[in-house]
């Protein structure tokens, strides 16, 4: 696939690919959830990550070339092309597993938005102040579950505390700033996410206090994901997600 | 398998337009914010909603089916409990 001409596309299409993979690993809960009130909380999350990831996508196609649309960019592209972090791609595990990763991803990608709602774009500025308010949400969603499962019972804590863990390395990269976040950051059209770490520990470490849960040590860490180097993990999830438009590449609505 | 350990909430929802909060139904949480989250997932997810109220089912104070006779019965057939026995003046208009 061609890449974008417009570095404000790329980096707003890098927005779109995270939300959407988030989405797609969300919506795998669809009637596996533990209760049934969860079962729709984690749809209405899924479909918040969905409906932002179209208005990135469809903004990014705008500010590009226009030649391609939201939907050859979720179902018509390989993996390489896509350039969400690694962390989103992460298999669901068990609830706290899925919990944890969307903790953490919230507590990044609402300051994110908060941060690119003054964006010199005013459509960017729009979507990212609508997608800020879902986001608020988000984070408190999993963050009240993260307290209740760390300050639960023996197992659930032991859960939580090995979902954290597992999920860390993967940490780092959300928050590490290429020349790609660099330009669109200087130009006032984007952020650049380094600086949004302190606002994201800040956030962590209120509700992993609460929850009584230990932050795991902060190691050197995994990435790739930002530049289109994926696990095995982004495959199965493309194939899933793009199987339909492949085969019936003239399905529509 | 966990419903059974955690209590029933029955919510309550004022919607934009309407002045009370009406009952939308019933779910199950463990605790009082747990359960306002899930109200607001349950329960308005089409709507403009601008309040939620969640009580735990076990604080509602119910009549017995079994004494509706009793109860209410007895108010079937008394007609002149109804306003319809006054002549309203037209200069009144609608009431």
């Amino acid at each position: 696939m061609q890449v974008f001409s417009d570095p404000r596309a790329a980096w707003l299409a890098r927005l779109g690919d995270a939300t959407l993979i988030l989405g797609h690993r969300l919506s795998e809960w669809l009637s596996r959830a533990p209760t049934l009130e969860e079962d729709i909380a984690m749809a209405n999350l899924s479909l918040d990550l969905i409906g932002q990831t179209r208005a990135f996508y469809t903004r990014a196609c705008e500010l590009d070339d226009g030649e391609r649309d939201e939907t050859t960019l979720a179902y018509r592209r390989g993996e390489p092309d896509y350039r969400s972090p690694l962390i989103v791609e992460q298999p669901n595990g068990n609830f706290a597993d899925t919990m944890a990763r969307h903790l953490i991803f919230s507590a990044y990608a609402a300051p994110l938005y908060e941060t690119l709602a003054g964006s010199n774009d005013a459509e960017t500025a729009g979507i990212a102040a609508r997608s800020a308010r879902e986001m608020a949400y988000h984070l408190r969603h999993a963050g009240e579950w993260m307290i209740r499962l760390g300050d639960g019972t023996a197992e659930s804590r032991d859960k939580a505390q090995a979902a954290l863990d597992d999920l860390w390395p993967y940490v780092p990269e959300l928050f590490e700033a290429d020349g790609l976040d660099r330009d669109v950051a200087a130009s006032g059209f984007g952020v650049d996410p380094s600086t949004l770490r302190e606002n994201f520990d800040s956030t962590i470490d209120d509700v992993l206090g609460q929850a009584t849960l230990k932050k795991p040590a902060e190691r050197r860490g995994q990435r790739g994901g930002k530049s289109g180097r994926h696990s095995e993990h982004l495959g199965h999830i493309l194939a899933t997600l793009q199987f339909l438009q492949r085969a019936y590449s003239e399905a529509r609505w | 398998m966990t419903e059974a350990a955690s209590p029933l909430w029955e919510v309550f929802v004022r919607p934009r337009n309407g002045l009370a909060h009406r009952h939308v139904g019933s779910l199950h949480a463990h605790d009082a914010k747990m359960a306002l989250q899930a109200a607001r997932d349950v329960y308005t997810r089409r709507g403009e909603t601008l309040s939620i109220w969640v009580v735990p089912s076990s604080a509602i104070v119910a009549s017995d089916p079994g004494e509706k006779d009793m109860m209410f019965e007895p108010t079937a057939s008394k007609i002149y409990r109804h306003p319809t026995f006054y002549e309203v003046p037209d200069e009144v208009g609608h009431m």
